[in-house]
């Protein structure tokens, strides 16, 4: 049986075949006529493929589409409105990231990581650092201030993730109010980074042994104000959506997948948690100190992509909990490790040219300590060496387990670094949550599975 | 190698002198990284192996006595299967030979008693040093029920990267064995569709192997050859 193929949005395609059309160009190929549709034009696609050869038609969603989360192609095999198979193509942004590690002393690598998943760089970093310090054996050394500063950014990025997932999701389904809000809301969090880390995204702020610097002065101001903020402007989100009969209407019941699917495909976080089961790495395998928090792990027991919603609404609460907690716990202290073998030399400081080294610090390598010097040129050139050994370091991302496989041979780089992606696993769930559905749902069930191509594709 | 098999001191690449069993993936010579420079750093004549930590002796410890020991005893070739139990940092590792390793994960994941019934994944490594072992294919695997984790590694040789596919225990590692395929070349037996994830579909080589080059390579786009960076034309 021959079938139609249709792309989606790119344009370019010469218009020729049997219906000329400026925005449904057509060409023939062995698989059959392909129709490239840029325009408004369905009724002509219709036309051209409703000639009565065959009932299916393969339709190319993405991987330029508006509604499928960055740079996702997927393939669908439509029985008019029905989807009969659904399948992914991903790896549009393929950086090598991976690779590139291998190339960059241990610190260095936080750096490449950030970028990975792009809407929760903070994650990416700490679970690196966690997985470095594991190797080194140095976990219990991090110090108290610098646990705290991490938590605090981890919650307060788990926070704008989530707006985005919730944002992206109801501009998806036409929502656009929920867009404007969630973008909004997202824009006090990265005020935020902006003040702490210097940059709205791409941080490298947490390190191998800590962060890479204190909060600045104001910083904890801004946060207690920012959370304030957020905690009203929470409730018009849930106003807006919650409750709303277009919402429901369009995400309950739909992207189901029960307990046994998600376990089967290894799917964690939201979704797993809207099977009914509590499992939040926070509580079960505790790393940061996590334990000393106190916070619920909301679950749903629908399924569906309304009860990941809610989760999700519920989650950025509860995340907001803990960030007013971290607030109380920042007393005084070194935000690096002890040890001068792996504590990057120098605190950064503002100075009349802008940031960098402290001027005590360059002081002391340039007028005082040859040795300091030699040390400082080692450690930043050379970098630290990590004992030889793997481990496998997990945390709770926006999207679920987070986990990376760290190799050393003992060298100053690492030997190979794998990323256990949530978004890379979750997203095999198109197939079981939109198969025998109908093709709007489809866009549901992939907003709901809220993958980031920066981290599925690395 | 019960305890202080961490060699946490700076240089911890040198082999301790028990660790006879520690798997050696490599030979370094000198120091700082220079080669080809002549030895201007005066520590061209250092040669030190380089090894993983080596199988571990009983006891364990903790969980991990009490979850081989319910291996040993549903898994009727355990012997056969594995090579051995590494406990490092905390985190255990069962080296299994590759004609077992779905008989070992199915028996990891159905007995009551190890229900590892999350696989978090395969990640390949390649060490071109290790003979006759050089491409390791590592399972990540997660228990629920008892809040455990547990790496199972199986080690073959470049000649023959043939490995039993895991896709029939855990349908969760689909994605993930046809991203070692794609990265390191393994091919997984039996797995439903074994093609390139992240790569294009047509691309030559394994790029996460360390014989392959970090860029440099001249690139096909859109029927056009494209040099790498420092072979292209230049206009100054």
């Amino acid at each position: 049986m021959s079938t139609d193929n249709i792309t989606f949005g790119s344009a370019g395609a010469a218009a020729s075949g049997p219906v000329a059309d400026a925005y449904a160009g057509s060409r023939e190929t062995t698989e059959g006529t392909v129709y490239t549709v840029t325009g408004a034009d369905w009724d002509t696609v219709v036309r051209g493929v409703s000639g009565g050869r065959q009932e299916h038609v393969v339709v190319n969603m993405g991987p330029q589409h508006p509604s499928t989360h960055g740079v996702l192609r997927l393939i669908l095999e439509l029985d008019g409105e029905n989807v009969i198979e659904a399948r992914c193509g991903v790896g549009y942004l393929h950086t090598g990231i991976e690779k590139n590690l291998e190339f960059r002393s241990w610190t260095q690598g936080v750096t490449f990581v950030t970028r990975m998943d792009y809407l929760a760089p903070l994650f990416n970093e700490t679970a690196y650092c966690l997985a470095v310090e594991k190797l080194l054996g140095i976990t219990d050394q991090i110090p108290e201030r610098a646990s705290v500063i991490r938590v605090m950014l981890m919650e307060l990025n788990r926070i704008s993730s989530h707006l985005v997932a919730i944002a992206t999701g109801g501009m998806e389904l036409g929502a656009l109010t929920a867009m404007i809000f969630g973008f909004r809301e997202r824009e006090l969090i990265l005020d935020v980074f902006e003040l702490v880390t210097g940059l709205r995204m791409n941080h490298a702020f947490i390190r191998p042994g800590g962060v890479a610097q204190d909060l600045p002065p104001g910083a904890v101001d801004q946060i207690a104000e920012t959370v304030k903020k957020l905690k009203s402007r929470l409730t018009d989100t849930e106003k807006l959506l919650v409750d709303n009969g277009i919402w429901m209407g369009r995400t309950v019941g739909i992207g189901y997948l029960n307990l046994s699917g998600a376990v089967a495909l290894g799917l964690t976080g939201p979704i797993l948690r809207s099977t009914g089961l509590a499992w939040d790495l926070r509580k079960m395998q505790p790393y940061c100190g996590y334990e000393t928090y106190e916070f619920d792990v909301p679950t749903q027991t629908t399924s569906d992509s309304y009860g990941r919603f809610l989760i999700r609404m519920a989650e950025m609460q509860e995340s907001l909990k803990i960030v007013e907690q971290c607030l109380d716990r920042l007393t005084p202290g070194p935000v690096m490790v002890e040890d001068k073998k792996i504590a990057w030399p120098a605190q950064l400081a503002l100075g009349s040219d802008g940031m960098g080294n402290s001027l005590d610090h360059i002081r002391q390598i340039m007028g005082e300590s040859m040795e300091a010097l030699i040390h400082h040129f080692k450690l930043v050139t050379e970098g630290f060496h990590v004992p030889a050994g793997q481990v496998y370091q997990a945390i709770e991302s926006p999207r679920g387990e987070l986990g990376v496989h760290i190799v050393s041979d003992g060298g100053t780089r690492p030997y190979r670094v794998h990323y256990r992606e949530p978004s890379f696993t979750n997203l095999q769930a198109v197939a079981a949550m939109c198969e025998g559905g109908q093709l709007a749902d489809v866009v549901v069930a992939v907003a709901s599975i809220d993958p980031v191509m920066g981290g599925v594709d690395r | 190698m019960t305890e202080g098999n961490h060699g946490l001191e700076s240089g911890g690449e040198v082999v301790p002198a028990e660790a006879e069993a520690a798997e050696v993936i490599g030979v370094r010579h000198g120091m700082f990284g220079v080669h080809g420079s002549g030895d201007t750093s005066g520590y061209g004549g250092l040669v030190r192996t380089v090894a993983m930590p080596g199988a571990t002796p009983r006891p364990y410890g903790g969980w991990f006595d009490e979850a081989a020991d319910t291996l040993e005893r549903v898994l009727p070739s355990y012997g056969d299967a594995v090579e051995g139990v590494v406990i490092d940092r905390g985190e255990m590792t069962i080296h299994v030979r590759r004609e077992k390793v779905v008989e070992v994960l199915q028996a990891l994941r159905d007995d009551p008693l190890l229900r590892f019934e999350m696989s978090l994944g395969v990640s390949g490594v390649h060490y071109p040093d290790d003979t006759d072992r050089e491409l390791h294919a590592v399972y990540h695997l997660r228990s629920l029920t008892h809040n455990r984790q547990l790496r199972v590694e199986v080690a073959v040789p470049d000649a023959d990267p043939h490995i039993p596919t895991a896709t029939s225990v855990y349908p969760t590692n689909d994605w993930h064995e046809r991203e070692t395929y794609d990265f390191f070349g393994i091919i997984f037996d039996g797995h439903p569709a074994l093609t390139r994830i992240l790569m294009p579909d047509d691309w030559p080589g394994h790029p996460q192997r360390k014989d392959y080059p970090l860029g440099g390579i001249p690139v096909e786009y859109k029927g056009a050859e494209i040099p790498p960076p420092d072979q292209r034309r230049v206009y100054s």
